[in-house]
């Protein structure tokens, strides 16, 4: 660190300043109250500390660990992996967040195994909702099974193209 | 405990659970009386916020019945009805002192930029959230407040945070009488905006967004001119003509990341999630304000970054003001509203639906079905 910045200015010796200083420049009013600010010290009296009882991924911005956190879902298996991973990087770099985004896509592959490995075969459309959309959107819900309906038939079919061409060629090249 | 269950974008479910327990002296156990879905949680629904984790709780509107406190807690007692602000706040670090509750600084470990908030992804601190029957409730000591005799329960639980928000994002607009605003969304809390607009003296309030049914529904609640984007070939434009040219004093974002209305921005924020987001209402707002005004944002983004015309901001001379809404602070105040009648919160509730159909829930609300405009889930116990 550069030993200047840790210099205190002895403002008397500027020449005008604060002169201009005006309260009412307060671009934070009302929902910040100054008078209370009591400059950069991070010295405020700290609520009792929570005992972490699962591991819990700190921002490498914080001086400490907040005083409380939750414990949902502590990170574990590949994500988890991914979320340490991401943590090492500050709040201002893309790849934590672009890692996390990456964990939560992994994440969801895992819940679903998660839930096999329990023998649980998971409800996908009643998790979506689907029930809400029969009820209030029929033919919406309609038009999405028949677009789907047709997209498949069409990849089906180029498939079924492909390979009827290729039988051909080996047919006509004599290979086997 | 039967609670919601993240399993993925688009896809929830109701799990049994453990039902929480005190982890620190200043924490209670509420038992949940309403919860609702807001529009934020929808950003979570579709997959868009980082660290988001299968498992977790979603649910940061709720009030509830005090089943338990820790040590510290003196203010509350079992059997108490309280209303729980969504912000996770201490009341005593460097940003609580200064009323900037959405701000704290001693409950969220997984980032700085974000307070920490229930049921709102590790990016706001890990916690499950009060879609479920009973849900821990951290420094129950400064956040709850215990609902007045007098006040419906569907009121209390918009006090939570749409009607907060709403208000605050109004009141970051520092509108002046006869001011024109125009607010970008016309969902729970752009609504309330534009219901709030009027409080603070506004002689002209202009909503805009796409769906027809809602802006039918704020035009006689705010009650507000409404506007169809899809409707409109330019948008900037004609809020340009609709003020002599010169553009709004006051513009307000509540919409946020989940945007519609422009091609590159939902492929880059939507679709590819290379953007934190679509940032399609605060380009417009940016450009529909007038020289010298104010945009207040109260829209949630991701944490990474957005395609906005910044260049205009220092152009035009434009002050952008932004926040969580600080709850505990505006409560008192808000309170007052409600019983003396300058706010209606319940009547923007259009489903009350069991937590048991909670994945319908959410699908009615994203999807924009039958008319849904603010939905509250209600445990089978409440």
């Amino acid at each position: 660190m550069n030993d200047t910045a840790l210099t205190a200015v002895d403002t008397s010796m500027i020449p005008g300043w604060g002169v201009d200083a005006d309260p009412k420049n307060d671009p934070t009013y009302p929902y910040r109250d100054r008078s209370q600010d009591p400059g950069l010290k991070a010295d405020w009296e700290r609520p009792p500390q929570q005992q972490p009882e699962v591991e819990i991924l700190q921002s490498i911005e914080h001086n400490s660990l907040p005083a409380v956190f939750g414990t949902s879902t502590p990170p574990r298996w590949v994500s988890g992996m991914i979320r340490r991973a991401a943590f090492r990087w500050s709040e201002s770099n893309w790849l934590h967040w672009l890692l996390l985004m990456g964990a939560d896509r992994v994440n969801v592959v895992e819940g679903v195994v998660q839930d096999l490995g329990r023998a649980r075969i998971p409800n996908i459309p009643a998790e979506m909702g689907i029930r809400s959309e029969l009820r209030h959107n029929k033919a919406g819900f309609g038009k999405k099974i028949a677009a789907t309906v047709a997209v498949s038939a069409a990849i089906y079919g180029l498939m079924q193209l492909r390979g009827r061409s290729r039988r051909n060629e080996n047919e006509g090249t004599g290979t086997t | 405990m039967r609670a919601m269950d993240y399993r993925g974008p688009y896809r929830v479910r109701l799990e049994d659970k453990p039902v929480p327990a005190i982890q620190h002296p200043r924490d209670a156990i509420v038992r949940v009386t309403r919860s609702c879905i807001c529009g934020s949680d929808l950003h979570l629904y579709h997959g868009m916020v980082p660290d988001t984790r299968v498992g977790m709780t979603f649910g940061h509107e709720f009030t509830g019945i005090v089943e338990e406190v820790g040590s510290e807690v003196t203010n509350l007692k079992a059997g108490d009805h309280v209303l729980v602000p969504f912000n996770i706040a201490c009341g005593q670090c460097h940003f609580c002192q200064q009323g900037l509750f959405g701000n704290c600084h001693e409950a969220n470990p997984s980032a700085t930029a974000s307070g920490g908030i229930y049921g709102y992804s590790h990016t706001a601190g890990g916690y499950d959230g009060g879609q479920a029957e009973y849900v821990r409730v951290p420094y129950a000591d400064f956040g709850p407040t215990v609902i007045p005799d007098w006040m419906d329960p569907d009121d209390a639980v918009l006090l939570t945070d749409v009607v907060p928000t709403g208000y605050q994002a109004a009141e970051m607009g520092g509108i002046q009488r006869g001011d024109t605003v125009v607010v970008f969304g016309a969902g729970p809390v752009g609504i309330m905006a534009a219901r709030c607009c009027w409080l603070f003296g506004a002689g002209r309030v202009i909503l805009i967004d796409h769906v027809d049914y809602r802006l039918e529904f704020a035009r006689t609640y705010c009650p507000a001119e409404v506007y169809n984007f899809k409707e409109l070939d330019d948008v900037v434009v004609f809020m340009k003509k609709t003020t002599d040219g010169l553009g709004a004093d006051v513009a307000i974002d509540a919409v946020g990341g989940d945007a519609k209305g422009n091609f590159l921005q939902t492929l880059f924020g939507n679709k590819l999630k290379l953007e934190a987001g679509n940032a399609i209402p605060l380009h417009w707002a940016i450009n529909s304000v007038k020289k010298g005004g104010i945009v207040s944002i109260v829209g949630v983004y991701g944490p990474t970054g957005n395609m906005v015309p910044i260049g205009n901001v220092v152009n035009k001379g434009l002050t952008l003001r932004a926040n969580q809404a600080s709850v505990k602070r505006l409560l008192p105040k808000l309170i007052d509203h409600v019983r003396d009648g300058h706010i209606n919160p319940k009547g923007i509730i259009t489903h009350k639906v069991p937590l048991e159909e909670v994945a319908d829930a959410y699908h009615i609300f994203s999807a924009k079905l039958d008319g849904c405009i603010k939905p509250v889930l209600v445990p089978h116990a409440a």
